[in-house]
């Protein structure tokens, strides 16, 4: 099997939209913070704990929404404690962020041991099944590889749409936009930068939660440590990969999906006879550094992300 | 409109005192503002001023006095409140945000946060109707960011009569346009005045004042020193006013040109954005002359100052420095040749904010004067600071204050002591008097002078008319990065300058020289 032939296999672009749908909810919720002026370096714990949540809530009889929910919830839980730290009490995002991911990840093993004393491994539930989407399937290469995919996945694209609607056609994303390029003109409309920043960052963290619950009630079906695995970093950058640009951004996501799933691929043809394993491994996150050099030079940062704002500060 | 409205009571100010620590921002302040009226607001730097619209926007409680709008108490420290009541400001500095564009800006904070839509087209054409009936020339669909500065003071006052204000209240507004433009603008808002709007005028600009105004008040130390009907009274008894003792503005005798020091010939620089860049432009700057740049901005300006300070190269053309033809021009051989600049955005490019003053005095010369084999000499620095302070009469608590909490007259006095003190041969003076009050105008025009008169070069770029031909002692025009020929003192009225600043005669040129 040569790359032409992994590159026209359903199975692979298949894979790589199930392989991009966690980074799609975390990447849009990052990007919403970062709009909003706050860089959320908090995403990698935030992820751990809503894979947690969401799957413990199912394996105690929720329904799976009802587990996507509880993951929401705790993800805006833990943004509302970054939030208030970062914005009004303007504390560094970078600490903040970082202090964030840490409390969030030793609470969730915690939280597990506490509920699950005794097992050796954790125990399975009945993820979300593959939706084939009537009509649509049925179409060669596309079918299966975008419109046989689960509930959850669908769910992430739909929010990046709703996401840029939101941002570039409301008042409110407006405001947001705003808010991260110059808060002193937010203020000068009478608004609250500070109400509309900590939306943002709430709002933002429920997303990436989701993210990480994606993995345990839809790509999996239980719960692993180190089951997030760096994709909250991953996430971060693909923020600057799309430009800060919601459609960029799921774009970077699939893309970057897309190396995974062709180096897995790889790994099985002749080559990976021949060269080790870990150079395969290494190949996604090396192009996406190439990627983010030949894409991102010319992106607009948001002017005041991260920083703190002071009212009546010259 | 009936006599009895005009004497309707629109805003209504009541013993406003407000302090900050020790100090007094305002104290006991009254006044009435009454519809159809245009008060100018007349004071120096840290008199009061913003403090007082500070407090009427919400964004500061006063310790004591009201506020009534239309009849009705303002609630203190409730932003919303102002201008949803139909008062509209424009800030002096720009509150808008650089990613967004001309109407996402305009319409940020009108429609209700938990609105669907924007409405795009519907609020374009109506900036459009507006930007017409003003005369205030701008595309609503640009990014602010790539507008210049005198776009984006356009852009401000849009917001403003966006919203249907009725009471307007202007901070320096001028201070970015023609002289055409300011007309321009002046007769509009007089129509507007006509039907209604009342007018709080900030200005350092006397002669606006006396022009537009129909009361003016003088605010010194946060106090209301003094209220004038502005047909009885005149320009030198307001200066007085303000500064409390009388002040004339520096005579500045023209004098002959020395050796040229720098050169362009047929120099030529890229378009950057929607900046022009410079069109085979053919300047000298000649020592003990202070050559003035006049034009509207956003026309090659920062082309000129970028090369001139090494931050860009020409594409073609010569620069020669003292009869030498230059090589490898950058920022660090720009000083090094002894160009001095006093940038333009003195907040941006002139200083560090979050740096005391010590170290903002010596950024340009840290390396070369106050080290000593790679270790700071900061007794040496703050010695030089402490002389700066006293030499150029920058007010402040001492050297070791963050500059930020300096006010932009003193800020401006100590980058002008950093500069001068190198006693440099060619200086680059980008809008140096930008925002000042008139104090700290005459105290920097008289010391580009002295410069001048001990032979140093000195290019004045500005979009006040009034500033250029007060000093200059030879004029150019710039218009999308043409130069005109040199005019000499006193050889152009304002309004012939004024047309080769809109753009007549460079095409006549052209052909004339073909």
């Amino acid at each position: 099997m040569d790359l032409f032939d992994i590159l026209l296999s359903a199975s692979f672009w298949a894979a790589a939209i199930r392989i991009a749908s966690p980074l799609i909810f975390a990447t849009l919720g990052e990007l919403i913070c970062e709009r909003a002026g706050v860089l959320n370096l908090g995403i990698e714990g935030i992820m751990v704990a809503g894979a947690f949540a969401g799957w413990i809530a199912v394996w105690g009889g929720l329904p799976l929404w009802g587990g996507v929910a509880v993951a929401m919830i705790t993800g805006m839980m833990l943004g509302l404690v970054h939030s208030i730290l970062s914005v009004p009490f303007g504390l560094s995002q970078h600490v903040v962020g970082i202090g964030l991911t840490l409390l969030a990840t030793s609470l969730t093993f915690y939280t597990y041991r506490v509920v699950l004393p005794e097992v050796s491994s954790p125990p399975k539930i009945t993820a979300f099944q593959p939706y084939e989407i009537p009509l649509l399937s049925d179409l060669p290469i596309v079918g299966p590889a975008l419109f046989s995919q689960t509930p959850l996945t669908y769910a992430g694209f739909v929010l990046a749409g709703l996401t840029a609607v939101v941002l570039y056609r409301t008042p409110l994303g407006l405001a947001v936009r705003a808010a991260g390029e110059n808060p002193a003109a937010v203020a000068a409309q009478g608004l609250s930068v500070t109400a509309i920043r900590m939306g943002a960052v709430i709002v933002g963290s429920g997303f990436m939660a989701v993210g990480g619950a994606f993995l345990t009630l839809s790509a999996f079906d239980s719960f692993f440590f180190d089951m997030v695995n760096g994709r909250g970093w991953i996430c971060i950058a693909l923020v600057v990969f799309g430009a800060w640009k919601p459609g960029k951004a799921v774009l970077g996501a699939v893309l970057f999906a897309a190396f995974d799933a062709l180096q897995i691929r790889l790994q099985q043809t002749g080559i990976g006879a021949v060269v080790p394993y870990q150079v395969f491994l290494m190949l996604p996150y090396f192009l996406s550094i190439l990627a983010l050099v030949v894409m991102s030079r010319r992106a607009e940062i948001p002017a005041a992300l991260m920083v703190p704002f002071n009212k009546g500060e010259r | 409109m009936s006599t009895t409205t005009e004497a309707q009571v629109v805003l209504r100010l009541q013993g406003i005192t407000k302090r900050f620590g020790p100090v007094t921002a305002n104290e006991e302040v009254s006044f009435d503002l009454h519809r159809g009226e245009v008060i100018a607001l007349l004071g120096e730097n840290g008199a009061g001023k913003t403090t007082l619209m500070n407090i009427l926007f919400g964004q500061y409680t006063a310790d004591a006095g009201e506020v009534e709008l239309f009849g009705q108490p303002l609630p203190p420290g409730a932003p919303r409140a102002a201008l949803d009541a139909g008062v509209g400001m424009v800030h002096q500095h720009f509150t808008l945000a650089d990613n967004l564009t001309v109407w996402e800006n305009i319409v940020l904070g009108v429609d209700d946060l938990s609105g669907l839509s924007l409405k795009p087209r519907e609020v374009k054409s109506r900036i459009r109707a507006l930007s017409e009936r003003f005369h205030l020339k701008v595309d609503p669909s640009a990014k602010v960011g790539r507008l210049t500065v005198g776009e984006r003071q356009r852009v401000e006052i849009l917001k403003a009569l966006y919203r249907d204000a009725k009471i307007l209240i202007l901070d320096e507004p001028t201070a970015v346009l023609t002289p055409q433009e300011a007309e321009a603008l002046f007769a509009t808002l007089e129509e507007a005045i006509a039907t209604g709007l009342s007018v709080i005028f900030i200005s350092h600009k006397l002669h606006e004042v006396m022009a537009i105004s129909h009361r003016v008040l003088v605010l010194r130390h946060g106090q209301l020193v003094a209220e004038r009907a502005t047909d009885s009274t005149n320009r030198e008894e307001l200066a007085a006013l303000m500064v409390g003792a009388e002040v004339a503005a520096p005579s500045i005798e023209s004098a002959a040109p020395g050796a040229p020091l720098l050169s362009l010939r047929e120099v030529s620089t890229p378009d950057h954005g929607a900046a022009p860049g410079l069109k085979s432009l053919n300047l000298t700057l000649a020592a003990g002359q202070i050559t003035g740049l006049a034009g509207v901005s956003g026309n090659g300006q920062a082309a000129l100052s970028d090369l001139l300070s090494g931050l860009i190269t020409p594409a073609s053309g010569e620069m020669m420095l003292a009869g030498q033809s230059i090589k490898n021009w950058s920022a660090r051989s720009a000083i090094a040749q002894g160009i001095a600049r006093i940038p333009e955005d003195r907040h941006k490019t002139g200083t560090i904010a979050d740096f005391d003053l010590t170290e903002n005095a010596i950024l340009e010369t840290y390396a070369s004067r106050f080290s000593r084999r790679g270790w700071m000499d900061w007794a040496r620095a703050r010695a030089f600071t402490k002389d700066l302070i006293q030499t150029y009469d920058v007010r402040c608590p001492g050297p070791d204050i963050r500059i930020r909490l300096l006010s932009g007259g003193n800020m401006q006095k100590l980058i002008l002591g950093r500069v001068l003190e190198e006693e440099p041969q060619i200086i680059l003076a980008n809008q140096p008097v930008r925002g000042l009050d008139i104090g700290a105008v005459n105290y920097v025009h008289e010391q580009l002078a002295k410069a001048r008169d001990r032979g140093a070069a000195v290019l004045l770029i500005s979009e006040d008319l009034d500033e250029i031909m007060q000093l200059s002692d030879v004029i150019h025009v710039i218009s999308e990065g043409r130069l005109s020929p040199g005019f000499a003192r006193g050889s152009m009225r304002p309004e012939e300058l004024g047309g080769w600043m809109a753009g007549h005669g460079f095409d006549a040129e052209a052909t004339d020289a073909a």
